[in-house]
């Protein structure tokens, strides 16, 4: 375990260096984007070619998730949609790490960690085609509700991290978010709370260098992985595009909260290689030539060379990974096209769990004027 | 700029228009929120000001709503008029502290030395399509905050007219764009010289009975109207532009003419402004009114998933509905 990542500068303000690229000692990377295993001082991954190749499967799928969301969404048949193209090994890495103990608190692009909990993607769809506002039993999955609102699970991540220490239960919470959040009041209270208590959260950091059209430097003058220090509990920057790198460190990170050494922030440092969702432009606010760069390392080209040179993994051994991805898609496609509307008179529960009159009344009216519909219609 | 004093513009254009004549009027004028600079903003309102007017007056923001009205409000202190876009409607709430605890008082508790020129926009409403936290009307809690105005436009004419005047105002003003008007056509004149802020708007004239609204169900209140023909009911139809404080007599006048009042508007209307607006129309109304004052509006429920929206929306059917149940007393 790295004691503390010591990166702190006594330049003063005005000469800060730029947020640091990408390498060096505190950029944990084990997988290259040329596919070439590498060690790193503080984090290995003790890990078979079987297991990696499951890794790839997961990527290869997750990915086609995203594609076929997209796909329908351009389609009509979705209002929008969040891709996380780019974005696999971070999620798949994460929530691979995350046991059955374990409780993820995810934005509204945690598509691939949704997948990792057993979340049927069909499900996930249903925000999205506006015929839920969820879908799926949090308490099931260990998976929080998507939230919208930036950063605020962070908070609900740290609070049930500390219901954990409370009941004398297993397992650690983990809160997702964007280099964006990391300037929400939330989510830095979240770290002020996770430190003082000591909390079994760990903190785990998309950054994907943009939060819509503001690009990372809107943040931060330091790299966001260093914000931890100053809250008291270590942070580390791991390649996020690496779900090697990924997995390892985010073990590491939930075995330390599980054994109540307190939190962490994980950094992945990673690209949206899309829109902000279906709704957005990039070109109006980035150069393409950024995407070119990270097109070099894309997190499933470089598991693909790693498997195809170890010799793990063969024509036949692909070509079934893309046979299970246009499986799923079919899947997904059908399932979504079948997302039943919602009836009107739904609209009124749930609201309270125990209830309310004046809910009772208003679904008691609603029904009565859409019944007047149904007789007009009788009667022509 | 326009070329011609008047043109075809949208309600978003016109705003943008609006923005853009303002800071050009007033170099303390500032922009400030999250995409509103090289994006332009989600909506586009702010599209070109960045470009025109600079990045120390169009300021991208980091991500965080307290912290854009919090600053908003030093610097408003320091002499500036800082315009705060909020992206919508459901993220407004990480700056209500700043909002209700801060700007509302601030010439309150200064004795009246301090003031707070902060104008915030809010794009809200639903009928989009959109998921959760996108299409909320929280003008409810803004009006109940003592020492904010909160003003709405329904079309682009007031559009123009109306950010501009919010943005000259003293007084911190809450302004509520209509997002699903936003692409809503008018022809503007930009030379024309524009109604009081704080005036309400009779945007039809009838005598049957008068549908007071405002925002996105101007046009829905104008289209029930038109429907309404048929039936031979010829329905007054009030926008009220200025929800704090309201144009009480432009009000009064209308129902005192046609005896009937239906209050129409996207918000729950469980504790709503438009229950303010009823009770107050009982209280000075009370021996001209033919029958209760209805209130047509959203449900008690959070808005909901957008395959049901029309359901707690109010549309023609609902508010023509309304319209029968009072011409019935
Ligand atoms: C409180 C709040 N403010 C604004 C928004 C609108 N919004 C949605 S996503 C987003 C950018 C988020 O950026 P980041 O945290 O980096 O996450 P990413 O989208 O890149 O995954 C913004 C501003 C929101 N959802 N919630
Ligand atoms: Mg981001």
């Amino acid at each position: 375990m790295p004691a503390q990542a010591s990166n702190a500068t006594d330049a003063g303000p005005d000469v800060l260096p730029p947020i640091q690229p990408s390498e060096g000692p505190d950029f944990v990377q084990l997988l290259t984007p040329e596919g070439e295993r590498v060690e790193h001082p503080d984090y290995s991954l003790d890990i078979t070619d079987d297991e990696i190749r499951d890794l790839y499967r997961d990527l290869v799928l997750v990915r086609r998730i995203d594609s076929e969301a997209t796909a329908l969404q351009r389609q009509g048949e979705l209002g929008l949609w969040a891709n996380l193209l780019g974005q696999e090994a971070a999620q798949v890495g994460a929530g691979r790490s995350l046991t059955d103990a374990d409780f993820a608190f995810p934005t509204y692009r945690e598509h691939g960690v949704a997948y990792c909990k057993g979340v049927d993607p069909v499900t996930l769809l249903g925000l999205f085609r506006g015929t839920s506002q969820g879908g799926w039993d949090p308490q099931e999955h260990g998976f929080g509700l998507y939230t919208i609102v930036i950063g605020s699970q962070t908070l609900h991540a740290t609070g049930y991290a500390m219901g954990i220490q409370r009941d004398g239960g297993q397992g650690a919470a983990m809160a997702f978010f964007g280099d964006g959040a990391s300037s929400q009041g939330d989510v830095n209270e979240a770290f002020v709370w996770a430190s003082v208590f000591n909390a079994p959260v760990v903190f785990f950091c998309q950054n994907n260098q943009w939060a819509i059209s503001e690009p990372l430097e809107r943040q931060t003058r330091i790299p966001l992985y260093q914000r931890a220090r100053g809250f008291g509990f270590p942070g580390v920057r791991v390649d996020g595009n690496d779900v090697l790198a990924v997995l390892a460190v985010t073990r590491e990170a939930l075995a330390r909260a599980r054994e109540g050494s307190g939190p962490m922030l994980i950094e992945a440092y990673t690209y949206r290689m899309g829109a902000h969702t279906t709704s957005d432009d990039p070109t109006r606010y980035r150069l393409a030539a950024e995407l070119e760069t990270w097109k070099l390392k894309d997190p499933i080209e470089r598991v693909k060379a790693y498997l195809s040179r170890s010799g793990a993994g063969d024509a036949d051994f692909f070509a079934s990974v893309d046979q299970a991805a246009d499986d799923l898609a079919a899947h997904v496609r059908a399932g979504c096209l079948a997302l039943p509307d919602p009836d009107p008179l739904s609209l009124f529960d749930n609201v309270y769990a125990e209830g309310s009159p004046l809910l009772d009344e208003e679904r008691e009216q609603m029904a009565s004027y859409l019944a007047s519909f149904a007789d007009t219609e009788a009667v022509h | 700029m326009p070329t011609h004093p008047t043109s075809t513009m949208t309600l978003g254009k016109a705003l943008n228009e609006g923005l853009r004549k303002a800071m050009e009027n007033d170099p303390k004028v500032l922009i400030m929120g999250e995409d509103v600079g090289r994006l332009g903003g989600v909506f586009r309102v702010t599209d070109g000001l960045q470009k025109d007017f600079g990045e120390d007056r169009v300021i991208d923001t980091p991500l965080a709503e307290s912290g854009i009205i919090g600053t908003a409000i030093g610097l408003a202190i320091r002499g500036f008029r800082p315009v705060c876009e909020i992206q919508f409607d459901g993220f407004v709430f990480p700056a209500f502290d700043q909002i209700v605890s801060q700007v509302a008082r601030l010439h309150y508790r200064s004795a009246g030395n301090v003031k707070v020129p902060i104008t915030i926009r809010i794009p809200y409403g639903g009928g989009i399509g959109a998921v959760e936290h996108h299409s909320e009307s929280p003008e409810a809690y803004f009006a109940h905050a003592a020492g904010l105005k909160v003003v709405t436009c329904s079309n682009a004419v007031d559009a123009y007219s109306m950010i501009q005047q919010a943005i000259a105002c003293d007084d911190p003003v809450i302004f509520f764009e209509p997002k699903r008007r936003y692409w809503d056509k008018a022809e503007v004149d930009t030379t024309a010289s524009a109604d009081p802020l704080w005036s309400a708007n009779v945007v039809r004239e009838g005598i049957t009975a008068t549908l007071i609204t405002y925002g996105p169900s101007v046009r829905t209140c104008v289209e029930a109207a038109a429907a309404a023909e048929v039936d031979g009911h010829d329905l007054e139809v009030i926008d009220l532009r200025a929800l704090s404080p309201i144009d009480w007599d432009a009000v009064f006048a209308s129902v005192g003419k046609t005896e009937h009042a239906i209050v129409v508007s996207e918000a729950p209307v469980f504790a709503s402004l438009a229950g303010e607006i009823a009770a107050r129309i009982s209280e000075k109304c009370f021996y001209s009114l033919e029958a209760p004052v209805l209130r047509v509006g959203g449900y008690s429920t959070p808005y909901p998933t957008s395959r049901i929206e029309e359901d707690f929306l109010p549309d023609l059917d609902r508010i023509l509905d309304a319209v029968d149940r009072s011409l019935a007393y």
